[in-house]
C-alpha cells in the first residue's frame, strides 16, 4: 500500500502540487488521471522518489519516503518497477540485458538464472525469442512490452507506469492495460497508472483520482464515474459527444445504482 | 552580476556532480564491463583519427622548420630538434586533446543528454542505481587511463611523420633528423606532456558529462548541450595547458 499525504511541489513559482492525499491499495491498478499539464507525472514521479516534494510525505507499507536513510531508499527502490512513457529502454543493450539489467545490477544471480528469468518475463509479456534484438528493432507497443518486463523482473511490490498507452493503437493499448492489470494481480502489487485514456481508465482503473490544476479533483472506481455528478470528473471524462451520449443513456435507462 | 552567479551556479553543479560520480560503483563487475566499453568508445576508435592527424601534423612542422631555416649557418639538425620539442610538448598533448574535445565531448553530452531526455537516466535513478556514477566514471577511467598511450603514439607519429615529409621533399636528411631529435632529449618533458594529457582526459570527460546530465528539453537542446560541451572542454584545457606549464616548466 502507498499512502501519500499533503503533496505539495512548486517549480520556481508554479505550484504544480498543490497538497494532494491519497491512498493507493495493495493488489489494485489505481490510476491517476487528468488532462495533460494537470500535474499526473509530477506526482507519480514525486511518489517514485524522482522529484522531491516542498511539503507532504509519502509511505510505502507504513515506511515513510522522507524519514529513510539512503540505504533504506535503496531497499524500496528495488521494490519498485516503473514503465516510462518512452519506455527508457537502454539503447545501446539488447532486450536481454535491457531486462536483466536490474538483476544483474543487484541480484546475487548466476548468468544462467538472469537469463532464465529473463526469458520467463518476456514469456509473459508476449514476447518470447526477442532476446537478441536491440530496442530500435521493435515495434512501439513491443518496445511497451519490454519495458514491462524489465519493470517486474526483481518481483515488485510496487509498479508504476507513466501514460503507458502513449502512442500505441486501440487494440495494442487495450493488450497493455489487460498486461498491467493481470501482472497487478499475479505479483499482488500496488500499481499506479498514469493516463488519460478512457479505454484505459474503464478497462482496469479499479481505484481512480482526477488531478485538476494541481488538486485532488475526485477520488472513486470506474463503476462509480457514469454516476458522478462532479462537474470536474464530467468535464475531463465527457468530453467527447460519444462519452456524453452514452452517459445520457446510461443515466436515462436507469443504470444508476 | 547575473552571469556571474549563474557561472558559479554552474561550476557549484559541476562539483557536486563530481562528488556525486567519485563514489565505490555498486557493482564492479558491472562497472568494468562498462569501462571496457569506454574504452572502445572513447579510446580505440578515436586512435585512427588522431594517429592520422598526428603523422600530417608532424610532416608539416618539419616542413615550414626546414622552410624557415634557410640560413646555411644554422645546423639542419635543428629541423628535427624543433620537429620533436613542437610534437612532444605541444602538438601531441594540447592539439590531440582539443581534438579529441570536439570528437569524445560532443559523443558524451549526446549519449548523456539523450540519455537524460529519454528518461534512461531517471529509469537507472529509480532503479537505485547511481546514475552519475555508473555514467560518468567508466568514462573519466577510459579517458585518464588511455589518452596518457593514445598521446605517446600521436609523439612518434609526429616525429616519424616529420622524418617522411623531411624524406619525401628532401628538405631534411635521416642522420640529420635523427641527430636533432637526439638532441636535448629530456625525459621530464614526457612527464611533462603525460600530466598534461592526464588533466585534458578528465576535462575531456567531466565538462562533456556534465553538460549532458543536466539537459533539459528535446533534441534541440541536447545539440546546444553537446555544442557547450565542446567549446567549455576547449577553452578549459587552453585555460590548464597555460597553467600547468606555467607551474611545470616555468
Amino acid at each position: 500500500m502507498i499512502e501519500v499525504k499533503n503533496i505539495r511541489k512548486s517549480f520556481n513559482r508554479t505550484k504544480v502540487l498543490k497538497g494532494i492525499s491519497a491512498v493507493f491499495e495493495k493488489g489494485k491498478t489505481n490510476m491517476i488521471i487528468g488532462q495533460s499539464g494537470s500535474g499526473k507525472t509530477v506526482f507519480l514521479k514525486t511518489i517514485m522518489g524522482l522529484i522531491t516534494p516542498d511539503e507532504g510525505e509519502v509511505a510505502f507499507d507504513g515506511r515513510i519516503w522522507q524519514q529513510l536513510n539512503e540505504k533504506e531508499k535503496l531497499s524500496i527502490r528495488k521494490e519498485m518497477g516503473v514503465v516510462f512513457q518512452g519506455n527508457a529502454l537502454f539503447d545501446s543493450l539488447t532486450i536481454e540485458e535491457n531486462v536483466g539489467f536490474p538483476m544483474k545490477m543487484f541480484a546475487d544471480k548466476s548468468k544462467s538464472e538472469i537469463k532464465n528469468r529473463v526469458a520467463e518475463v518476456l514469456e509473459q509479456v508476449g514476447l518470447p525469442g526477442v532476446q537478441k534484438k536491440f530496442p530500435s528493432e521493435l515495434s512501439g507497443g513491443q518496445q511497451k512490452r519490454v519495458a514491462i518486463a524489465r519493470a517486474i523482473v526483481l518481483y515488485p511490490k510496487y509498479l508504476f507506469a507513466d501514460e503507458p498507452n502513449s502512442g500505441l493503437d486501440p487494440k495494442t493499448a487495450i493488450r497493455i492495460d489487460d498486461l498491467l492489470h493481470e501482472l497487478t494481480v499475479q505479483y499482488n502489487t500496488t500499481t499506479l497508472v498514469n493516463t488519460h485514456d478512457m479505454n484505459s481508465i474503464m478497462e482496469i482503473g479499479e481505484k481512480i483520482i482526477l488531478l485538476k490544476n494541481g488538486y485532488k479533483a475526485w477520488e472513486g472506481t470506474k463503476d462509480e464515474i457514469f454516476y458522478s455528478d462532479n462537474p470536474d470528473l464530467i468535464d475531463f471524462i465527457f468530453s467527447s459527444d460519444l462519452y456524453k451520449q452514452m452517459r445520457e443513456l446510461f443515466l436515462k435507462f436507469g443504470f444508476k445504482k | 552580476m547575473r552571469i556571474i552567479i549563474r557561472f558559479l551556479e554552474e561550476i557549484g553543479s559541476y562539483v557536486l556532480l563530481l562528488k556525486k560520480t567519485f563514489v565505490k560503483p555498486q557493482n564492479i563487475r558491472v562497472f568494468w564491463e562498462h569501462y571496457f566499453r569506454e574504452l572502445d568508445d572513447i579510446g580505440l576508435k578515436t586512435t585512427g583519427l588522431i594517429s592520422f592527424i598526428s603523422f600530417f601534423i608532424g610532416g608539416v612542422v618539419v616542413i615550414q622548420t626546414a622552410l624557415n631555416l634557410d640560413n646555411p649557418l644554422i645546423d639542419p639538425s635543428l629541423i628535427g630538434f624543433a620537429a620533436k620539442q613542437s610534437v612532444v610538448l605541444e602538438f601531441a598533448p594540447t592539439l590531440s586533446s582539443v581534438i579529441l574535445s570536439g570528437i569524445v565531448g560532443s559523443y558524451i553530452a549526446s549519449t548523456i543528454g539523450t540519455m537524460r531526455i529519454t528518461e534512461q537516466i531517471d529509469a537507472l535513478d529509480v532503479m537505485g542505481v547511481n546514475s552519475a556514477n555508473f555514467l560518468i566514471l567508466p568514462k573519466i577511467l577510459a579517458a585518464v587511463t588511455f589518452y596518457p598511450f593514445l598521446i605517446l603514439l600521436s609523439m612518434f607519429l609526429g616525429v616519424f611523420g616529420g622524418w617522411v615529409a623531411g624524406l619525401v621533399t628532401g628538405l631534411v636528411s635521416t642522420p640529420d633528423y635523427i641527430e636533432g631529435i637526439r638532441i636535448g632529449f629530456d625525459p621530464f618533458h614526457f612527464e611533462y606532456s603525460i600530466i598534461k594529457t592526464i588533466v585534458f582526459a578528465f576535462l575531456i570527460a567531466t565538462i562533456p558529462s556534465f553538460f549532458g546530465y543536466y539537459v533539459k528539453g528535446g533534441a534541440l537542446e541536447v545539440g546546444r548541450a553537446s555544442t557547450k560541451a565542446v567549446i567549455w572542454t576547449s577553452v578549459m584545457i587552453v585555460f590548464w595547458n597555460y597553467i600547468i606549464t606555467q607551474i611545470m616548466l616555468s
